[in-house]
């Protein structure tokens, strides 16, 4: 039985389990509390004392660290508390540069809601000494402006936590803290795996996406080229938001139609190129399985979780499967087979891939994932920075009509679609070598035990005689945790899928932003996920290996999966990366 | 270097002491000064590395206390008070000219790396206001003028 507290908040009764704060239990009673600092599960410190409330003690408590206890009446909306947290902003708006005008996160800004929400009606209240930084955008992904920070540390818990990584932290003290790596590094320098989680937690503009939509724009506009764009499974789940629409709301069709007014030449899905990669993949493991081959293999398809394997844990290097990650996979085909197919040059075609992930723009710009002297992908943009060029555009997303991506690249199966969600690229890939191994077809087509947002997920699947072990981790924390155990001898498992994102790519660090006080209302990780696992249940074709279109491409050009064409195509390399650069 | 690798050994060894305490940096931090006198990125990396933390959180405490320093100490460390009485007494005027002689801003160190410029809390020698110390040397009813002829005895 849990232990239920009885409180009273703002006249309103409730009782909540014991360990709950004041923040938690007031959203219970219909009371939203103003927060800054706080992100649910990720930063609880009551450092911006915008959460203050009134318990009848001495001082004013934080309700977002303060614990419920028996009787205990709250008040959160009185003449001086509503003076403490209006001065509190006023204090931070005294050192912010207050450019709403230009900012990314303009009208969707934690601190421009607050001043609207808490009355501010004078941002200069306070006028007087401000730091003046330098922008870090040396990053190929992530760039930091801390003339917006206001020192919340929502992006250092996680970088920190979640993710292992802490390259950036307080430095200094009082007026001159700031948030940044080590010695004054830049992002480019410091061993950042370029996941974007600290964007996403960032409340203000101080952090944001390198941009990459004037070179698409560029692209678009060069009639030279030809402009091959494709989106990755987890767009479709999250763009809509960007508009308006609830979070959820599937906009696949809409997706294809908005790329397609945007004006590229071919509009492709990076969903087909997640087939090819179950197909290279699964082949793979059945391969170092025949083989004894290193074991257990894991996934790579994302890049965040690529990076951090290389510095953090070189040593499991030799377990990261050789395949490319999907859009990858995607832009080397489309400038080979495809560029073949048309009889294209395919010096002349540009491939933009639209990603959930900021990770996937250092990614392309790494230098063995090409050939002929081309980058597979030539361009990356996030969901946000597509949406901003929808919006540039003009185009009303809302009600553009449903369209298909086009053929060939375009076709895709159930299983490249939940590629976006934590545990997808594993059902993906069950589904496919179950059915190669054992010669039988699968029925049910799900693997509920690799679904959902447990940090670590085990479990053994049965595929004929044999007992496959695996597990999927999400967040590279969670990911370090997993080697840890690998390392210590306490587990074993055949394949093990990571990505470097908590939820995996739906709520990757290119995603439409969610606000803390949102993330108390809904999950992003569930909420998302589910529309992928919707479509994949409602598309005709749900296994890889079922994609027409893969076939064809094996049959007319490839081969065999990882034959020696695919191996040069589609298939890549790792390196040890140094943690700390001189 | 065997001086630098005894020094080397010496931190290892602390590191290893304070391993798993909570807090460990702090301690660490102020021994690392003790063997090397500051706290250079490479000690850093050793005490973030052997604690199991992040550079971020080592450095970051080395940059939030002022008794850590990020560069080495020159050879001879002159501390100007700027505690209450020597503050009325003038001692800002005295530190700015120590600033502007050695051409070095409070807390750096010369580039021949003869002196360490610092500001301190009250000396305990305010009868003697404006006072400031240069190594264990004390220095009393100070003028800016007398500046220059007591740096040059060094």
């Amino acid at each position: 039985m849990e232990n239920l507290v009885k409180l009273t908040i703002d006249g309103v009764s409730v009782e909540v389990p014991a360990g709950t704060t004041v923040l938690e239990a007031a959203k219970k009673a219909g009371i939203n509390i103003p927060t800054l600092c706080y992100l649910k599960d990720i930063n609880q410190i009551g450092a911006c004392r915008m959460c203050v409330v009134d318990t009848g003690a001495r001082a004013f408590g934080a309700a977002c660290v303060l614990p419920v206890a028996p009787g205990m009446n709250v008040k959160t909306n009185t003449p001086k508390l509503r003076d403490a947290r209006r001065v509190n902003l006023e204090l931070l708006l005294s050192n912010h540069d207050k450019k709403c005008l230009s900012c990314h996160r303009n009208q969707n800004c934690e601190l421009q809601q607050m001043c609207m929400d808490l009355g501010v009606d004078d941002e200069d209240r306070f006028a007087g000494k401000m730091n003046s930084y330098d922008i870090d955008d040396l990053s190929p992904s992530i760039v930091r402006n801390n003339n917006k920070c206001i020192l919340c540390r929502r992006c250092v818990a996680a970088c920190n936590n979640t993710q292992a990584v802490g390259v950036i932290g307080p430095v200094n003290r009082g007026f001159k803290t700031e948030i940044k790596s080590a010695w004054g590094q830049s992002l480019s320098e410091v061993a950042c795996i370029n996941c974007g989680q600290c964007i996403a937690a960032c409340p203000t503009g101080a952090l944001y996406e390198k941009d990459g939509t004037k070179d698409v724009w560029d692209m678009l506009a060069d009639d030279e080229v030809i402009t091959v764009v494709q989106p990755a499974p987890a767009v479709r789940a999250a763009l809509g938001e960007e508009f308006g629409m609830p979070m959820g709301t599937s906009v696949t069709g809409k997706l294809a139609a908005a790329l397609r007014r945007l004006g590229f030449n071919k509009v492709f899905d990076t969903d087909w190129g997640a087939d090819l990669t179950i197909m290279e993949e699964g082949t793979e493991l059945l391969g170092r399985l025949k083989n004894g081959g290193t074991l257990p293999m894991i996934t790579s398809c994302s890049p965040g979780w690529i990076k951090f394997c290389e510095t953090y844990y070189p040593e499991f290097i030799p377990n990261l499967s050789s395949c490319k990650s999907p859009h990858e996979m995607e832009g080397a085909m489309i400038k080979s087979y495809w560029a073949e197919k048309e009889g294209i040059d395919p010096h002349k075609i540009r491939v933009i891939s639209v990603m959930p992930c900021t990770a996937k723009k250092f990614e392309a710009k790494r230098p063995e994932l090409g050939h002929d002297g081309m980058a597979d992908v030539d361009a990356v943009v996030t969901t946000r920075e597509l949406a901003r060029m929808i919006k540039e555009a003009g185009i009303d997303f809302v009600n553009l009509p449903d369209e298909d991506f086009d053929s060939v690249m375009g076709e895709s199966s159930g299983a490249g679609v939940i590629f976006g969600a934590t545990g997808g690229v594993m059902e993906a890939a069950l589904r496919t070598v179950y059915e190669k191994v054992t010669g039988e077809t699968l029925n049910p087509v799900e693997f509920h035990e690799v679904r959902g947002i447990q940090g670590v997920k085990e479990a053994t699947v049965k595929v004929g005689d044999l007992d496959v072990a695996v597990a999927i981790a999400h967040g590279t924390a969670n990911a370090a945790k997993l080697l840890d155990s690998i390392k210590a001898g306490e587990k074993n498992y055949t394949f093990i899928e990571v990505m470097g994102c908590p939820g995996g790519c739906v709520t990757g660090g290119g995603q439409p932003i969610v606000s803390a006080q949102k993330r108390m209302e809904i999950d992003p990780k569930v909420v998302r996920a589910k529309a992928l696992y919707d479509e994949d249940a409602g598309k005709p074709v749900r296994k890889s290996h079922e994609n027409e279109s893969v076939m064809a491409a094996y049959r007319d050009y490839l081969g065999e999966p990882n034959s020696h064409k695919a191996h040069e195509l589609l298939h890549t390399t790792y390196v040890a990366r140094a943690k700390y650069s001189k | 270097m065997p001086d630098n690798k005894e020094k080397y050994a010496k931190l290892q060894e602390s590191i290893a002491k304070h391993k798993g305490e909570r807090g460990a940096v702090m301690p660490v931090l102020q021994e690392a000064m003790n063997i090397f006198g500051y706290v250079p990125q490479d000690v850093q990396e050793m005490i973030a590395d052997g604690l199991g933390t992040t550079l971020s959180e080592v450095y970051g405490v080395s940059t939030f206390y002022s008794q850590f320093s990020l560069e080495p100490k020159g050879e001879h460390v002159i501390g100007v008070c700027l505690g209450t009485a020597c503050y009325v007494k003038g001692s800002q005027k005295v530190l700015d000219r120590i600033s502007e002689e050695l051409k070095i801003e409070v807390g750096r160190t010369t580039k021949d790396g003869k002196f360490t410029l610092n500001a301190t809390r009250c000396l305990g020698a305010c009868g003697l206001a404006p006072v400031m110390m240069i190594g264990d040397e004390v220095y009393g009813r100070l003028t800016p003028d007398e500046v220059p002829g007591i740096l040059a005895k060094y």
